[in-house]
């Protein structure tokens, strides 16, 4: 039976998350098709059918999809999982919101946040905020997974040749609605998929200082920026920079960590990184425990040198 | 009103955790338990809807080994009205998990039916989002914002490019987020006379419902080790370091 790979976009473009969550797909089995929900969708669904080792794209557009609610989404998956043995979903705010509602609906276990493909049914998967890897085994006939996306190369965008095909059914729950959304405006890489990202934390001391430090430095490496939980909590960034078991996870080539300490909670969310380097005052701090090179300093005078000297 | 708060007896956030030799999970003797993070803020939204007038009942329930009853009395004296422990040994996978919820939350009734977004030992993110779909109700996860206006509740999420709002009809099951509310602390007299509220025992049998999973845990293991990094002396040498050794700029 072939794998369906939910497609995460904004109705506009295919997210590369997607491209990661078609690689794991290909890792099950050999016949991967993609489905793209929305309303206006139509150019994702051609770029998703440009993905290399896709072999049909699914679309469903229709006003009831446009903000992915997941009432809604569910109900479409949960209707089109009959000719499927793996449904796949990238493990973003998005796929988190409605996988779990087409396990139940479907009456299945699912398996959240994939890093490995063992074989058809056993992964392994990150738990105690990354500091055990489980290997998990399923026996049940359709299996559900939400992919880390950190943990699979992104498929080629091009090269592919898909089919495209409308699907029809319309599935609205009318127990939800969406009322609006503030989305934070940025011309920087996206988090989760930048190879540089630049993070600041409490020693940051203030919302300017952020701006002042870390985006000269972001800017110069063409970097995205992170944040620690304690610089979000203290309001000197909007919460969606938030890196970490509770934010996002990221594992660019390198992460630098200025003024952060390395709270378990923290490191979840960058500790695959290939390289990590931290600036800190306090040579003792858990950071300096995985981070590849360590520069003991203040990050008011060393951020400004680095910035000038790169 | 009626709500109904979901906690779950996890290894305190602070320590860190031990895979065990024999690779069959992480060691949980002499470790310090706690409720769950999530689900601390869950039981403060539900004591404030309380404060606010909105609710009227708040009943809290904890799936898990006997010991579970430690949490709920902690949600007691937290604010909570009553509590309700499933005892169960078994491993509690969301979907079982998700289908006793169901059965307490459509027995009591429930309008507002809150729970922790995760779980920090399984990081499943799954229960409260299975359980919405059981019901066959809307969905609120990730919620940073709680505003219920009649028979419906607003409430504002967490995605992740901002923040987005949707409104649900009631009864509704809502999941909270860290920035949520800040829970506060359990006063000793509360403390005391959570002692006397009461606290029902169940099992999952009682609900019908078989914590056999499909799904099995075969091995855990502690993630690769990171090589021990090295301290530079200046930015320069930093740059040079990061230029000429690991050549990622």
């Amino acid at each position: 039976m072939a794998i369906l790979v939910y497609a995460e976009h904004d109705n506009a473009s295919l997210k590369k998350a997607t491209l990661n969550t078609i690689t794991a797909a290909k890792q099950i089995g050999d016949e991967v098709h993609v489905l793209v929900a929305g309303s206006g969708n139509q150019a994702v669904a051609a770029e998703a059918a440009k993905a290399e080792g896709v072999s049909k794209v699914l679309v469903a557009d229709n006003a009831v999809y446009e903000h992915q609610m997941a009432e809604n989404i569910a109900l479409l998956v949960a209707d089109i999982a009959g000719s499927y043995s793996h449904i796949l979903a990238p493990a973003t705010t998005t796929g988190k919101n409605f996988m779990p509602r087409v396990a139940a609906l479907l009456d299945v276990s699912m398996i959240s946040d994939i890093t490995a493909v063992i074989d058809a049914q056993t992964f392994e998967r990150p738990i105690y905020a990354g500091n055990a890897t489980a290997t998990v085994k399923t026996t049940e006939d359709k299996i559900v997974l939400t992919v880390r996306t950190t943990g699979f190369d992104a498929a080629s965008a091009e090269g592919g040749s898909a089919t495209i095909e409308t699907v029809t059914s319309v599935q609205e729950s009318g127990k939800a609605s969406f009322v609006n959304e503030e989305m934070a405006k940025s011309d920087r890489p996206e988090l989760t998929s930048a190879s540089i990202v630049v993070s600041g934390g409490r020693a940051l001391a203030n919302g300017e200082n952020f701006t002042k430090y870390i985006e000269p430095l972001a800017d110069k490496l063409g970097a995205a920026i992170g944040a620690s939980r304690a610089a979000v909590d203290a309001g000197y960034v909007p919460n969606d920079m938030q890196v970490g078991q509770t934010g996002k996870i990221v594992a660019p080539d390198l992460y630098i960590a200025a003024g952060i300490s390395g709270a378990i909670q923290h490191l979840a969310g960058m500790k695959d990184s290939k390289v990590i380097v931290a600036i800190n005052n306090d040579p003792d701090s858990p950071i300096a425990s995985v981070a590849d090179y360590f520069l003991e300093a203040d990050l008011f005078t060393a951020l400004p040198e680095l910035t000038s000297k790169i | 009103m009626k709500a109904l708060v979901a906690v779950k007896r996890v290894i305190d956030y602070n320590v860190k955790v031990r895979v065990k030799a024999d690779q069959s999970g992480v060691d949980l003797t002499n470790t310090k338990m706690s409720i769950n993070p999530f689900d601390e803020i869950a039981v403060e939204e539900a004591v404030r809807l309380k404060e606010a007038g909105v609710i009227d009942e708040i009943i809290v329930v904890s799936i898990g080994p006997k010991e579970s009853q430690e949490q709920i009395r902690a949600a007691l004296a937290l604010g909570a009205d009553r509590g309700v422990l499933v005892q169960t040994d078994a491993k509690a996978y969301p979907l079982q998990v998700a289908k006793i919820l169901k059965s307490i939350a459509e027995q009591e009734a429930t309008d507002i039916i809150l729970l922790g977004k995760q779980a920090i030992d399984d990081d499943n993110n799954q229960t409260g989002q299975m359980l919405a779909a059981l019901m066959g109700i809307g969905q609120g996860t990730f919620a940073s914002e709680v505003k219920v206006e009649g028979d419906k509740v607003n409430v504002t999420r967490e995605v992740d490019g901002g923040l987005q709002t949707v409104a649900l009809t009631l009864p509704a099951v809502i999941t909270t987020d860290l920035r949520l509310n800040e829970p506060r602390y359990a006063k000793l007299p509360n403390i005391m006379k959570a002692k006397k509220k009461q606290l029902d025992e169940k099992t999952p049998a009682d609900f019908g419902v078989d914590m056999t999973s499909k799904q099995e845990i075969i091995k855990v293991v502690p993630p690769a080790e990171r090589k021990a990094g090295i301290k530079v002396a200046s930015v320069d040498e930093l740059i040079d370091k990061l230029r000429n050794e690991a050549k990622v700029i």
